[in-house]
């Protein structure tokens, strides 16, 4: 089976420039990771084809020190990664980014399954898997916390659904998203990677290789939603500061605990 | 949509003032031609500083969606462990007020099997109309009828915005249908507000740092977003219900999927952070696994729950589930106590719908304190040990 996994790129610290008048991330030069959640969808597709058979390729879209990310799944061990840089993809929104990828997977060939990781720790929207299988017409489950059984025509796998774990059958091609600590994800292997840099690794791809490619759907032109403004959040204005010795200060937590009625 | 070279105002001195004004330098200046290559951010600084029609910006030329076909406030309501799922009561609250802004109705819509009591109680909450899928296919979650039930509301009914509770399945719904409408969907919103031509303005946590996005949809409907649990209030239940329940017709085409569901098992009841009336949150202050033993015992003698930020989590200091945050729960107490909590958007953002808070830092500058009711700067490992000792003595 040909599993295809998308990855993403995040910042490395929780710190990240705006652009103020777009309100564009900007992303390079900071540094960066792989997204932790994707590491769970790569270790749940390593494990499957080696059970079932097949090939691991990995997708992303994102600028082009977004191949460090692509690197590092080759040696943890895909076969192949695919890099989606364009100045036109730049400014996407969850459907402008499913869109590209959407491309991108058509770009490289036939597939039983696709997998991401639940979110990614910079948007943390956990959208962008479902947008993908509804525009690739595929049915898709989220939250998955475990595999059941993948064979060439279907895979059963157990989701969280907040209240109650589903355990549900899905014929192939579809589209899972592992949920964090669905397995133990392995390292990247120092002999992968001195293989990989022996030969011309991450394959990049600009919108201009990608069949089909409607520039409307992609990028900020292709975003519905439109970044109007970015502020600091509201601060409490109703607010006390109390400085003071330890004992004073447990002293005005006590009765504050107490006129409230918690004690 | 981008930026446009007018080459009849272009000369070598403001080409010049162009080439140093980009900082991304992304214009270049060669044989007697402006370029702008793929440095280039849009940040169209170029547009506004540079000399006067330069370079201009061209905005849509999509086609303007006529808003004025989309009409209504809509709720997805999620049934769930056999009730109505409370974020869809708070929603259908959310919705009235934005709906009252632009006078138009507010709506439910309700996908299950034998809702019908559901949707009658959903009147009670405000909804002007209840339109209700029911049918066996829709007994458990399955994400293609499901979804073709929801975009057949979407079709039918066309409403201009769309709110979803961040469930897992919210989670996975929303997002499902939205692309089928080729529209937009903000994930997680923080606060919702109306503008007079019915966008939605949907404002979240956004890109980590200490920022707000606030986001539109300007050119698409419906307009699509989530918001987790407890961020609103549940509206008051009204006795008198002058809504009305529509039945939408189920067809053969919706019930298709491709996924079978071969078990549903209820979790077992786990601690809910996100129900507790007390909350004591514990931030990168605490080390070690015996430092939170203060804390956990002052949880107990208030009948709170313990709780804590992300980095505790990813230490292995404190249970995922124990997490409040963007990545973690969403609490909403009559009291929460940080202690050693610096503040952070995302953490800030599940926790700020509390009723009261107090703050413990010994850091003055903590930006935990811009939310705090009661900011204490001082250590925790001396106040809290005193605090706990005064409350066991019922001291003062």
């Amino acid at each position: 089976m040909n599993i295809i996994v998308c990855v993403k790129q995040v910042p490395a610290s929780s710190k990240v420039q705006v652009d103020p008048v777009t309100g564009v991330l900007i992303r390079d030069g900071a540094d960066s990771k792989l997204n932790p959640f994707d590491l769970f969808a790569l270790e749940s597709a390593f494990s499957i084809a080696e059970s079932v058979g097949g090939t691991v390729k990995t997708l992303s879209m994102g600028p082009p020190p977004a191949k460090a990310a692509l690197d590092e799944t080759l040696w943890m061990g895909a076969d192949e990664a695919v890099l989606l840089s364009d100045r036109k993809f730049g400014g996407a929104d969850v459907a402008a980014t499913a869109s590209a990828l959407k491309l991108g997977i058509e770009k490289m060939g036939n597939y039983g399954l696709i997998i991401c990781g639940k979110q990614t720790t910079d948007g943390d929207t956990a959208q962008v898997g479902p947008e993908l299988a509804e525009k690739l017409g595929i049915d898709h489950i989220a939250n998955v916390i475990e595999i059941l059984e993948a064979t060439e025509e279907y895979i059963t796998v157990v989701a969280d659904m907040d209240r109650v774990l589903q355990t549900a059958k899905l014929k192939l091609p579809c589209l899972i998203t592992i949920d964090k600590d669905a397995n133990t994800p392995r390292l990247p292997s120092y002999r992968r990677k001195l293989e990989f840099q022996q030969k011309e690794s991450v394959k990049v791809y600009s919108v201009n290789d990608l069949e089909g490619a409607d520039e409307n759907v992609l990028g900020l032109k292709g975003s519905p939603t439109k970044v109007e403004r970015i502020f600091s959040p509201d601060k409490n204005l109703d607010r006390r500061m109390l400085t003071g010795s330890s004992e004073e200060l447990s002293d005005n937590i006590y009765t504050l605990l107490k006129s409230k009625k918690f004690i | 949509m981008g930026l446009i070279v007018n080459k009849e105002k272009i000369n070598e001195s403001v080409a010049a003032e162009l080439v140093k004004l980009c900082p991304f330098n992304a214009i270049a200046y060669e044989n007697g031609e402006l370029s702008i290559n793929s440095a280039c951010k849009a940040c169209k600084i170029c547009v506004k500083k540079g000399p006067a029609g330069a370079i201009t910006w061209e905005d849509e030329t999509a086609p303007q969606v006529d808003k004025s076909l989309w009409k209504g406030v809509s709720v997805f309501a999620e049934i769930s462990d056999g009730k109505i799922h409370p974020v869809s009561l708070e929603l259908l609250g959310k919705a009235r007020e934005l709906a009252e802004i632009i006078d138009h109705p507010v709506y439910a819509v309700l996908i299950g099997n034998k809702v019908s009591d559901f949707a009658k109680e959903l009147l009670h909450y405000g909804a002007d109309n209840v339109f209700t899928y029911d049918d066996e296919a829709f007994s458990d979650f399955v994400i293609s009828p499901y979804a073709a039930a929801f975009y057949d509301f979407i079709e039918k009914i066309k409403p201009s915005s769309i709110l979803v509770g961040a469930t897992n399945v919210g989670r996975s719904l929303a997002p499902r249908v939205a692309a089928r409408c080729n529209t937009g969907l903000t994930a997680d919103c923080t606060i919702l507000e109306m503008k007079d031509n019915t966008d939605l303005v949907q404002i979240r946590p956004a890109f980590g740092g200490n920022i707000m996005a606030q986001i539109i949809t300007p050119n698409a409907r419906p307009q699509f977003c989530t918001v987790r649990y407890k961020i609103f209030s549940i509206p008051k239940r009204q006795n008198e219900a002058t809504g009305e329940v529509v039945n939408m017709q189920v067809t053969d085409s919706m019930k298709k999927s491709d996924t079978e569901i071969i078990a549903t098992e209820y979790k077992p009841q786990e601690i809910d952070i996100s129900e507790a009336e007390v909350v004591v949150a514990c931030g990168r202050a605490f080390q070690k696994e015996s430092d939170l033993e203060m804390a956990r015992e002052l949880a107990e003698l208030l009948g709170g729950q313990l709780a804590g930020t992300r980095p505790l989590v990813e230490k292995g200091l404190i249970s995922p589930k124990r997490q409040i945050g963007l990545s973690g729960r969403t609490v909403k107490p009559k009291i929460i106590i940080t202690l050693g909590v610096s503040g952070s958007v995302q953490f800030v953002a599940g926790m700020k719908g509390s009723d009261f808070i107090v703050a413990v830092n010994n850091d003055s500058e903590a930006s935990i304190f811009d939310v705090a009711n009661v900011g204490i700067v001082g250590d925790i490992y001396e106040i809290v040990p005193m605090l706990i000792n005064k409350i066991k003595a019922g001291e003062l």
